[in-house]
């Protein structure tokens, strides 16, 4: 390619040397017509020019003295002589020879070109014809010196040894960047790819609309940016813009510190260290007890803008800081997994006691005991999502034991079975991972035992021989989802609903949709495997995974289509030890509601009861919604308010009710279990302390919920 | 669609390795080669982008500029000058007729593009 470029050049460059003899002999004759030194110079100019672009470093460093020459004689310094017309003729007739030349390689005769390039130098160096301000001039040419090109390649260029440095870069474009043809958005772009970083538009100068002026460019920048590359890089950034723009790049953190604590500066400190207020100011300021930010901007001493930008400064430095921290001690150490249940016990009766400490604070009164008390609450809060976090392991482990299980199963059944996981690093609470190892192993056999078939099925139902099991989990929100699905053969929806029947679960002429139908399979009793296939087998009920699953909280849910697969999804709490909770109170009793299954609280005044006519039901968001009476259901004597309050909670998919006297709101619930006597209680999932040392439980609402659909059919048959 | 930059140089072989270039990123060329042919075309296309050199004969590339910027639809595209010169007078006077940026001469293909790919995005 570059050839075709150079056999253009030398084309062209034949032209202009064609053009450069005719415009030197013209110019002897008519030596001070500018329009012919134009001609000339432009000449040299373009050899010199194209010359450096197509690889003619030779011709270019050669024309360079000669074309500064006739630049000055353009600008009236020199006068054109005849001795000057020999010399460029010369000089010409030598440029032709470099560029014929070079195609058999280097020139010998670098003698003459040097005479001429010699003379020519003189000419600068002699005193000008017009005296005037001597210009020193530089006649040095390197094709690469510092032209002020734009460092292209700086991502190649050497940085400092992969040491991060944060900038604060303000960026305050001239008004009129627009009309120069700038973008400061791309500007921001390139910028965000040298490394993480914040960037805070500063708004404030941004006039009503009535006066604004859209070709006006208003808003400032403030950049935090963590980057391993050099000041000068950021530099080339804004290269074409530094002469119109306000432009500030200031380091302010290094990762050489490494003693650095994460806190940053304070707010004030930063503010001050960037200009926009004085310390002066800031101390005035200071004495008074507000957050300080909101303070400043009251004052009207700095902006929202200017406060918000220097919160980000803080929080992006604090980021950096505990990134580089953690990588710097990614050692770890083993401890006794009691050790941990101990700590988070403790972190458990800490949250209680700190829920006391609050209580008692509040109803004091006592300002200064708050103030303890919020600090605790705080440290508490801490503490405790970080000992969460230690529990937390990744659910890899887990899922390799099942390979072995894939593998010797289907080798004993005679299949051909593949199992691929996903998402091994996604962590989970260490008891949460315990407690589901037994029911992820009951749905992988189900998998391979019925929904999986005998390799000659698969090929005449034109699916690979080879069977596939994908066991995958994921994060979402505070739970995890982990999904296994297989390509086999799929439910029979005709055939389990068939069975049903048969087994009285459910009335012949029911409506039941596809979901319901699966979810039919997971009630005691029903068998899947004599029933779907025909193969002999573990017969392992559905009903003793969901009973595991829900003992976690979790919940089932199945997608199948026959002849395709079978989906299980099974979602999950990340945490089993402390739970947002829902606080509810009936008569003097208090009890938990897990948050994570609740939708809302709506009120049933009397009115609502009388106009259902005896039924438990009540119209919420147009829906009906059947309710439990968890005043009858647990016996509480005495008059329920005027006004009750219904919990809806989304249980299996339907919307249930749970009346209460009244709800109490969000609570930090620790799970205490309950002792050996009261575990076989249905209902009833925990206990836990109060705030006020009191007891609440913590109800298991799917069971409640079956628990009132049991009553409510035994009514029915009654 | 692909964006159109005019090239506009008196110099052959740089508006052909200019071109070459861009069309080979992918971009769309018009080719000018002076100021003065510069601005008969710009009404034909649309532009997004002007590389101009500066010292063409009819009219050089600051008056080029001067002139772009005066037409509404080159009002805020970028505008790319091309030079020799080292020299900073040079590149003031280009940037106070409106020029986004320059490339100084020598330069080699990746750093047109880098540059395209820097004011045009």
């Amino acid at each position: 390619m570059m050839d075709k470029h150079r056999e253009a050049f030398r084309e062209e460059a034949h032209e202009l040397l064609t053009e450069l003899e005719t415009a030197l002999l013209e110019l002897e004759r008519m030596p001070s017509d500018e329009e012919v030194i134009g001609r000339v110079f432009r000449a040299m100019h373009t050899i010199k020019g194209s010359g450096a672009m197509f690889g003619f470093d030779r011709v270019a460093a050669f024309t360079h003295d000669v074309e500064t020459v006739y630049d000055r004689v353009r600008n009236g310094k020199f006068l054109v002589t005849k001795l000057l017309i020999d010399m460029t003729l010369s000089a010409r007739d030598e440029i032709l020879k470099m560029i014929d030349d070079t195609e058999q390689g280097e020139t010998e005769d670098n003698a003459i070109t040097e005479a001429i390039s010699r003379s020519f130098r003189d000419m600068l160096l002699a005193p000008e014809t017009p005296p005037s301000v001597d210009v020193p001039v530089d006649v040095s040419v390197d094709a690469t010196g510092d032209t002020g090109q734009p460092v292209i390649d700086a991502p190649e260029a050497p940085s400092v040894d992969e040491r991060e440095v944060t900038y604060r870069i303000r960026f305050r474009p001239e008004s009129g960047i627009f009309t120069s043809g700038t973008n400061p958005t791309l500007l921001l772009n390139e910028l965000r790819d040298l490394g993480p970083c914040d960037i805070i538009a500063n708004t404030d100068s941004i006039p009503f609309l009535d006066i604004m002026d859209s070709e006006v460019c208003y808003t400032a920048w403030d950049i935090i940016l963590t980057t391993t590359q050099d000041k000068n890089a950021i530099r080339d950034v804004f290269i074409f813009v530094e002469d119109n723009c306000d432009l500030h790049i200031d380091v302010i953190d290094d990762s050489n510190q490494t003693d650095a604590k994460p806190e940053y500066k304070k707010l004030g400190e930063i503010l001050v260290e960037r200009g926009d207020l004085n310390a002066n100011e800031l101390k005035t300021v200071l004495d008074a007890q507000k957050r300080i930010g909101s303070l400043l901007v009251d004052s009207g001493m700095v902006s929202t803008d200017q406060v918000q930008a220097a919160l980000v400064e803080q929080q992006h430095i604090r980021e950096m800081r505990l990134k580089r921290q953690a990588s710097e001690s990614t050692a770890s150490i083993r401890v006794p997994a009691e050790k941990l249940d101990n700590l988070v016990n403790m972190v458990g009766e800490l949250v209680t006691v700190q829920s006391r400490l609050s209580q008692l604070a509040a109803r004091f009164n006592d300002l200064s005991l708050i103030q303890v008390a919020e600090e605790v609450e705080r440290l508490t809060a801490e503490l405790r999502d970080n000992t969460m976090s230690i529990r937390m392991l990744p659910i890899g482990a887990t899922f390799s034991r099942f390979e072995r299980l894939v593998r010797d199963l289907s080798t004993e059944l005679g299949k051909d079975i593949v199992l691929n996981t996903e998402g091994a690093e996604t962590e989970l609470d260490k008891t949460v991972i315990e407690k589901l190892n037994d029911p992820l192993i009951h749905i992988i056999r189900n998998s391979i035992d019925h929904g999986i078939e005998m390799p000659e099925a698969r090929k005449l139902a034109g699916k690979p021989e080879q069977g596939t099991v994908n066991l995958s989990a994921e994060h979402s929100g505070a739970n995890v989802f982990i999904r296994i699905s297989d390509d086999g053969a799929g439910f029979d929806v005709e055939a389990i609903r068939t069975k049903a029947v048969e087994k009285g679960m459910i009335a012949p002429d029911a409506v039941l949709s596809e979901k319901e139908i699966f979810s039919l399979t997971l009630t005691p009793g029903f068998s899947m495997a004599k029933n779907i296939t025909n193969v002999s087998g573990r017969g392992v009920g559905m009903d003793v995974v969901k009973k595991g699953i829900d003992a976690l909280q979790g919940t089932i849910e199945m997608v199948s289509k026959k002849g395709v697969g079978t989906t299980i999804t099974l979602k999950l709490p990340l945490t089993m030890a402390i739970i947002d909770g829902l606080l509810v109170q009936i008569e003097n009793v208090h009890y938990i509601m897990p948050l994570a299954a609740i939708e809302e609280c709506v009120e049933l005044t009397r009115e609502d009861v009388a106009s259902a006519h005896g039924k438990h039901i009540a119209r919420i968001r147009g829906e009906i919604v059947p309710y439990i009476r968890l005043r009858e259901m647990f016996m509480h004597g005495g008059m329920a308010p005027a006004i009750e309050q219904i919990v809806t909670a989304r249980i299996d998919d339907v919307r249930v009710g749970f009346v209460v006297d009244q709800v109490v709101g969000q609570h930090q619930t620790v799970i205490k279990s309950m002792s050996r006597m009261y575990r076989d209680i249905e209902h009833v999932s925990g206990a836990t302390i109060l705030g006020d040392g009191n007891v609440a439980l913590i109800l298991d609402l799917p069971k409640l919920a079956q628990h009132a659909e049991m009553i409510e059919k035994q009514a029915r048959h009654d | 669609m692909s964006k159109v930059i005019m090239t506009v140089d008196d110099s052959a072989s740089i508006r052909q390795m200019v071109s070459f270039t861009l069309r080979d990123a992918g971009y769309e060329v018009i080719e000018a080669v002076d100021g003065k042919d510069a601005l008969g075309k710009v009404d034909a296309q649309a532009l997004n982008m002007v590389i101009t050199d500066l010292n063409m004969p009819n009219l050089d590339g600051i008056s080029l500029i001067r002139a772009l910027r005066a037409l509404p639809s080159c009002k805020f595209i970028p505008i790319v000058m091309l030079t020799t010169e080292s020299q900073v007078e040079k590149k003031q006077e280009g940037k106070a007729a409106g020029a986004t940026g320059w490339i100084v001469k020598p330069f080699k293909p990746e750093q047109l593009i880098a540059v395209v790919k820097k004011v045009l995005g």
